[in-house]
């Protein structure tokens, strides 16, 4: 009997902030760093807003990001504008960052799909709900990219809960096949609703599951802004080059799954607590105050922040409700005359 | 007039000249490059058009259907095969859910101009899982259109329409006749979707049937004593009923035959559809024949199954003599 080694692999962690990686400090514009933190607070004060409007009953129910700024806003940031974005449903911070204007993100999660209307210039697609299943996407629009010998990429968004979905494995399957200009960058947050990571898989990190499809795989520190936009800004440098990457960020849901949610039932509260000390805003602001990059200016930023969000809030709520019409817009290209006669016989019905 | 094809070489020819027209067209599935589809159906494309334009994938019915989204938004036209419409379920997520939802999630800035086609439905003594007749369930998936041909020139001309479509069309191909019969194919007939075919007039009732069961629809009419009116949908959803209807109101009388269980069938729904618009100018209720509310069978059993002509028959001959 003959036994040898086939196959082995690693993975990687990338870490930032206080190590020796950070040494060639400045390696991004001093502005572009002040112009993160910003956009971190401006997502802070959002996911705040949000819960406040949901509590409030202007929104009916709403996803936090809390925790996640890192991850979503380090990703976009590397992200190029040829480049294609695809959210999975907890992207608030990644839109915000892609371009999306605030009060649009408000008028959708209040119920109104117009909010989406636009996304098209930015490249980018409107949220996918259903778990996992946009990672398809992820792979079809990186597919594309290398049959039209683009030199862009597409980066996605999945969670730690997708990963053990089939449509996850079949999207890394199909970008190795056809060497896909896909990046899939799965915010590990630690729970799935309520299924801790420990039970969602066996797996030692997310991460390696990329070597079973012949793909790259890396794992970064996810509340680290600077490692999250140094993995992502490899990956795509490989992703343009038909070479697909799978990251890992390593970080934590500080909210409910929802405001449906109550996270009390399936989580010690410590642990969250120490999860708050690793909070990205926090120590991203002491990172730019050791590197004497933090101001005054920066400092009246959260205040700032506030206002931008509840400006937009009022915009959003201010908007007239989609009218009837709307109901039977876009189904179709053209209307088919079987949804004409039922959108005129509605009409009567419902008095418009 | 053009050559004479039988339903897959009109698929096969719609597919090639569809490419031809369009070089966002591309053709993909399992088996479908170099070995041309288990039926032949991308025969001689690959060959044609090369790899970029028609290959072969893993085998994940999901991941062919979600990856043609993405494929689609990007500015491609994919037609993709699932080997067996009993297979398609794996990606009817993916076209439920996004594929017909991607228009209207994005007020209009998005479309996915993907044609699924699947061979369907039963009577070739194949494996379990490989007869099925699911288009009632995609037609109850709003944003798509669900398309059956029947003859080789509906098969040319539809297929080439559903293409063309900027909305995801799902096109179900009626396997039993693949081969069964040849006719002229007039490559520069178009047709519209949403648009019934009136397979024959009569006067004394109406019998609406798609796909493989046209055929014996026919069959069924040639032995009755009978003026039998056949009209064959060809666009399952959204369904033309104006025509179903206006010949339900001449002759008074109608039957619907479809190979598809028939709690739930989309018989069902044209029955009810008949009677909201013809109820007055009915002699009889409406007859459904279709196969019995039990999961498609091994081949052993299929004859009690399936739908044939003497069930048409009969169904003929309880709606004429109520």
């Amino acid at each position: 009997m003959a036994r040898e080694e086939v196959y082995s692999g690693s993975i990687q962690r990338i870490e930032v902030m206080g190590t020796e990686d950070d040494e060639d400090f400045p390696w991004i514009e001093e502005d572009e760093y002040r112009e993160l933190y910003r956009k971190m607070m401006i997502a802070r004060k959002f996911d705040e807003k949000a819960f406040k409007l949901q509590r409030r009953g202007e929104i009916s129910t709403y996803a936090p990001h809390k925790g996640q700024e890192a991850c979503q806003i380090g990703a976009i940031f590397a992200l190029g504008e040829d480049d294609w974005m695809v959210p999975s449903f907890r992207e608030t911070a990644a839109f915000i960052q892609r371009g999306a204007p605030l009060e649009k993100i408000f008028q959708r999660w209040m119920g109104d799909a117009n909010g989406q209307k636009g996304l098209s210039d930015l490249n980018t697609l409107p949220v996918a709900i259903p778990v996992g299943t946009q990672n398809l996407h992820t792979a079809g629009l990186g597919m594309a990219m290398e049959f039209e010998e683009d030199e862009n990429a597409v980066l996605g968004f999945t969670g730690d809960g997708s990963t053990s979905q089939g449509d996850f494995h079949e999207a890394l399957n199909f970008s190795g096949v056809y060497d896909a200009h896909s990046v899939f960058f799965v915010q590990n947050n630690k729970f799935a609703i309520s299924m801790p990571i420990e039970r969602q898989t066996n797996s030692q990190t997310l991460a390696q599951k990329a070597l079973a499809y012949g793909i790259d795989g890396i794992q970064v520190d996810g509340n680290d802004i600077l490692a999250v936009i140094k993995g992502t800004q490899e990956a795509l440098e490989k992703a343009r080059n038909g070479e697909p990457v799978l990251i890992e960020a390593d970080t934590y849901r500080l909210e409910d799954h929802t405001t449906s949610d109550d996270s009390t039932r399936y989580r010690d509260e410590e642990d969250v607590e120490e999860w708050q000390k690793h909070d990205p805003l926090k120590r991203f602001r002491e990172y730019l105050k050791e590197h004497e990059i933090w101001d005054e200016e920066l400092e009246a930023f959260e205040e700032e922040a506030e206002e931008m969000v509840n400006e937009a809030a009022n915009v959003a709520m201010e908007m007239d409700d989609p009218e009837f019409d709307e109901l039977f817009d876009f189904v179709y290209k053209d209307m088919p005359d079987l949804l004409k006669k039922e959108k005129e016989e509605l009409r009567e019905e419902v008095n418009q | 007039m053009g050559e004479k094809m039988n339903i897959i070489e009109a698929v096969n020819a719609a597919l090639e000249d569809e490419m031809e027209a369009d070089e966002k067209v591309i053709a993909y599935g399992e088996d479908v490059g170099e070995d041309g589809g288990v039926f032949r159906a991308t025969e001689g494309l690959q060959e044609k058009f090369g790899e970029k334009r028609c290959f072969s994938t893993p085998l994940a019915e999901s991941g062919i259907a979600g990856t043609a989204i993405g494929m689609s938004l990007y500015g491609f036209r994919p037609v993709i095969e699932m080997q067996f419409s009993g297979f398609s379920y794996l990606a009817f997520y993916q076209m439920k859910e996004h594929a017909s939802r991607m228009r209207i999630r994005s007020r209009g800035d998005y479309e996915v101009p993907l044609t699924m086609r699947a061979p369907y439905g039963g009577g070739i003594s194949a494996l379990e899982h490989h007869q099925e007749s699911p288009e009632a369930f995609y037609s109850h998936a709003q944003g798509m259109h669900v398309v059956i041909p029947s003859t080789p020139q509906d098969a040319y001309s539809l297929l080439r329409k559903s293409i063309q479509m900027d909305d995801p069309v799902v096109f179900l191909e009626p396997k039993k006749t693949y081969r069964a019969f040849k006719e002229e194919v007039d490559r520069d007939k178009e047709v519209e979707l949403e648009a019934s075919r009136v397979v024959q007039e009569g006067s004394d009732v109406t019998m609406v049937a798609w796909g493989a069961m046209v055929t014996v629809a026919e069959d069924a009419a040639d032995e009755i004593d009978a003026d039998v009116e056949i009209i064959d949908p060809r666009t399952i959803y959204p369904m033309d009923f104006e025509t179903i209807t206006e010949s339900v109101k001449k002759t008074g009388r109608a039957m619907i035959l479809h190979e598809a269980p028939k709690s739930g069938g989309f018989g069902g729904e044209i029955s009810s559809r008949i009677q909201e618009n013809a109820i007055l100018n009915m002699e009889a209720p409406v007859e459904r024949v279709a196969a019995p509310d039990v999961p498609y069978p091994l081949y052993t059993l299929e004859d009690f199954y399936m739908p044939n002509k003497k069930r048409a028959v009969k169904g003929l001959e309880r709606v004429l003599e109520f």
